[in-house]
């Protein structure tokens, strides 16, 4: 990408106040659960009590007799959708995903919905739901992922053949795939190796935990227009799949975007809008379905619970000489783990020759798997970083001249094939070594930790639309949901280009009838594909103003360039010229041919990969087995941080998120199937007192993909903690725990058996 | 005439364990349907997934160009989060 390399940055780079701060510390800001509509009706969600049953029978006569009860729908009320994945379906088996939202014949999981009602108040609904009689005969389940890849395990679906493998199986079964993906040849070159470590790796499932819960407001007109209010990552995507799932016509949908409290991944997918358009559309009222937190747990989209295997070999002096993986991962009640990625990512920091990864993916007796943050990385990062740790322990080496040592840099052969371009590994790991945290002595009880953990970053499609009022102020405007930020970043790009200064560019998420399409906020791609988009309506707007100033001056555009928000005479042949600023020409846009309006819509290629490596000290309570972190560092390639206080704040968010995951966050299920922490409670994230500053820094190897060289910075920061907070126990206790997360009683009796 | 490299998975279901080709093709529109010519029903299972072209992973390819000399790899489709 060309236009801007070697050029010094008047706003890019820097730290200005965010557009959305004021609504947000005002409470002005509107989330989903703050829309209100005139008539509007509650709705409800029955869901199973049971991990895995036939549904026998659905009695909602009672129900429906009740007053103040408008609707009532079950599964009956979603259309039949095609088994399958249909080209242009991007990936997506509608089928699945109807049936996740409301259960036909089976339930798969506790928290299934099976009814919803639509009542005048949220009293009315929930007795409602009381009246309804569901008949279920109970069948066995299977959670963990080993006991569903089992041959005998109770069968979820009679329709999933194993993809592949060959034979094509003839019976159905819970493994959805095998992936492999293998570059020279690791069981040959472990002959090589002066050390081999093996060991298997498990977790369970986690939450995003994210703090606002799924909420829609839905609402028909007499013309048969539906308009849908929700948060989520996307609301192109909200529109698209409700369109599809309720056999309409896109157009028929208009999705309002509420700012999002959280999503990591987990609101790039519906759970409820389906429902509430039906709802309202058999009431004739608007409807609003707010979920509770036990409702959020139970049946929406947590990551995946684990097991897996990796083999490391290595020379005497720390030089990798072969590593296989095979990883296997719960896929919750319909297909869509990430071991794909997994496998993909999982020794992505090192340069390896000879390296196989595998992955199984089995449907289980839990919620549909859906992302979290650089789905599927750092469970594997967990496990490759946890052998590298005591290869280096073993060998007396420092872990981090190892990974050094090994590290990938441009050039280097990942397992899935391609090659790294211009990345920033090496300059991260060398940034941890330089930074003064390994210069702290430790005491009793303490250990030092460190990972390394990699990210692809996406690109796609996205739309962007620059329109400059008549005094030369800007209003942006994109489809791309902010959760991380993306506002700020997106005005700090245009008033780069416009040459205008930041506070007069005000940066808007339009709906989806107001911008073209922009495909979900994930991937950390809005930054970099949707700030893409931007850049070139900015430029687009430029190149108007060239136009206009050339039609005013009565010379070629060649003879107009635009620096620092002004067209200038680029050379002798425009004559002796003043000035003119963006307002001037933008007062005169009228004469001028009209509105000055910029616009973009593009599919961005070239998303950078993205590395980060973290450090960090633990202390463990030797009486109770608590971990305290007293110290983290996180350093990351940014490419090019636009705000560098929001890169920052995904590193800390990343690093806070993983850190839960190391030691607190599990789906626990009793004997019966069902979730026994199904809140903030029991279910434990991180809160600001159990963790220290996180200090980020943040290192820029330019993307070449990007014309400012931006990389995408939100999912590599959870990939590294997992295997820092792990190895640093470790080092603390001398035992290598190898069961997340690192509870206190895992750990007091793997320290009593260490006796 | 550029390299191509299916996954091991898609090379054994479908082309007897062959990963590696050396085909003439200009994008990657006449890359599947090249390679669903050759193996029967691999077109729709390559396009549910990612592309890699000389070291670029590529959202939704279709009419991408490849050079003679480029390097296409076919992977798994990466979701973010």
């Amino acid at each position: 990408m060309a236009g801007y390399e070697g050029k010094s940055f008047k706003w890019i780079g820097t730290r200005p106040v965010r557009p959305d701060g004021v609504d947000k510390v005002t409470g002005r800001a509107n989330y989903g659960a703050d829309m209100n509509l005139p008539g509007q009706l509650t709705g409800r969600i029955l869901r199973s009590p049971h991990a895995h049953a036939k549904i026998l029978s659905i009695d909602t006569s009672k129900a429906e007799k009740l007053k103040g009860v408008k609707a009532v729908i079950t599964g009956k009320d979603f259309p039949d959708m095609h088994n399958g994945v249909l080209p242009g379906d991007e990936g997506v088996n509608f089928h699945y995903l109807s049936c996740n939202i409301m259960a036909r014949n089976k339930v798969l999981y506790d928290g299934h919905a099976v009814a919803a009602v639509a009542a005048a108040s949220a009293a009315i609904a929930e007795e409602a739901l009381a009246l309804i009689d569901v008949k279920y005969e109970v069948l066995p389940h299977v959670i963990d992922v080993d006991e569903s890849l089992k041959p005998g395990a109770p069968l979820l679906h009679d329709d999933i053949f194993t993809t592949g493998v060959t034979p094509k199986p003839d019976k159905p079964s819970n493994v959805v795939q095998r992936v492999q993906m293998q570059l020279g040849d690791p069981d040959a070159a472990f002959k090589d190796a002066d050390i081999v470590i093996e060991r298997t790796f498990k977790s369970k499932a986690v939450h995003q935990g994210y703090i606002e819960p799924h909420a829609v407001v839905a609402e028909w007109s007499e013309d048969g227009q539906c308009r849908i209010w929700c948060s989520s990552q996307g609301h192109f995507m909200v529109r698209t799949l409700t369109a599809r799932l309720l056999k309409m016509e896109v157009a028929q949908i208009r999705v309002m975007p509420a700012e999002i409290g959280g999503g990591f991944g987990g609101k790039t997918i519906i759970f409820i809008e389906p429902t509430a358009v039906l709802l309202a559309r058999k009431a004739e009222r608007p409807v609003r379905i707010v979920m509770s937190r036990d409702e959020v747990f139970r049946g929406t989209g947590p990551a995946p619970g684990t097991s897996i295997d990796v083999k490391i070999g290595a020379k005497k002096d720390g030089t990798l000489v072969a590593a296989t993986g095979e990883f296997r991962y719960q896929a919750g009640a319909f297909p869509g783990s990430p071991v794909g990625a997994a496998c993909m990512a999982a020794f992505g920091p090192y340069a390896l020759t000879h390296v196989r990864a595998v992955g199984y993916e089995a449907v289980t007796n839990r919620p549909l798997c859906y992302s979290y943050r650089a789905p599927g990385a750092p469970l594997a990062s967990f496990a490759v970083e946890s052998i590298i740790d005591e290869i280096a322990q073993r060998l007396n080496l420092d872990p981090l001249e190892l990974r050094i040592k090994n590290g990938s840099k441009e050039g280097t052969q990942m397992v899935y094939g391609p090659k790294l371009k211009a990345v920033g590994n090496l300059e991260c790991l060398k940034a941890i070594q330089n930074h003064p945290i390994n210069k702290i002595p430790l005491g009793p009880n303490q250990g030092r930790g460190l990972a390394a953990g990699f990210w692809f970053n996406l690109g796609g499609q996205s739309s962007a639309v620059v329109n400059i009022a008549e005094d030369g102020t800007a209003t942006i405007m994109t489809g791309s949901p902010d959760i991380g930020g993306s506002r700020a970043s997106m005005a700090l790009m245009a008033a780069e280009v416009l040459g205008i200064d930041y506070t007069k560019v005000r940066p808007i998420v339009g709906d989806t009838a107001a911008v073209g399409f922009c495909e979900i906020t994930h991937g950390s791609r809005v930054t970099f594909a949707t700030g893409m988009a931007i850049i070139q309506a900015a430029e687009d707007v430029v190149l108007q103003c060239r136009q206009r100033v050339a039609k005013m001056w009565e010379v070629d555009v060649d003879a107009v360039k635009w620096e620092d928000g002004h067209a200038l005479p680029a050379g002798a042949n425009a004559g002796d010229q003043k000035p003119l600023s963006l307002a001037q020409i933008a007062a005169k846009a009228a004469r001028t041919g009209g509105p000055l309006v910029g616009s973009a819509a593009i599919n961005a290629g070239g998303a950078g990969p993205a590395f980060g490596v973290h450090i960090c000290d633990v202390e463990v309570d030797p009486e109770t087995g608590h971990v305290t972190v007293l110290r983290y560092v996180a350093a990351q390639d940014a490419g090019k941080a636009i705000h560098p206080s929001y890169v920052e704040g995904q590193i800390q968010g990343g690093v806070a998120q993983g850190v839960g995951w190391a030691l607190n966050e599990e789906y626990i299920y009793g004997a019966d199937g069902r979730l026994q922490n199904s809140g903030f409670l029991d279910y434990r994230i991180p809160v600001a007192s159990d963790l220290p500053m996180i200090d980020a820094i943040i290192l820029e190897v330019p993307n070449p993909g990007h014309p400012f060289g931006v990389r995408g910075v939100g999912e590599v920061p959870i990939v590294p903690p997992l295997g820092a907070i792990a190895n640093a126990v470790a080092r603390a206790t001398g035992v290598r725990m190898v069961d997340l997360p690192l509870t206190p009683p895992k750990i007091l009796a793997a320290i009593d058996a260490k006796k | 005439m550029a390299r191509i490299v299916l996954s091991d998975e898609f090379g054994r279901q479908f082309a007897g364990g062959q990963t590696h080709f050396d085909l003439d093709v200009r994008d990657v529109r006449h890359l599947v349907r090249t390679l669903d010519e050759m193996f029967p029903g691999i077109g729709e299972q390559l396009e549910a997934g990612a592309i890699a072209i000389d070291n670029e992973i590529i959202p939704d390819p279709w009419l991408n160009p490849i050079q003679p000399d480029s390097e296409v790899f076919f992977l798994p489709a990466i979701k973010g989060g």
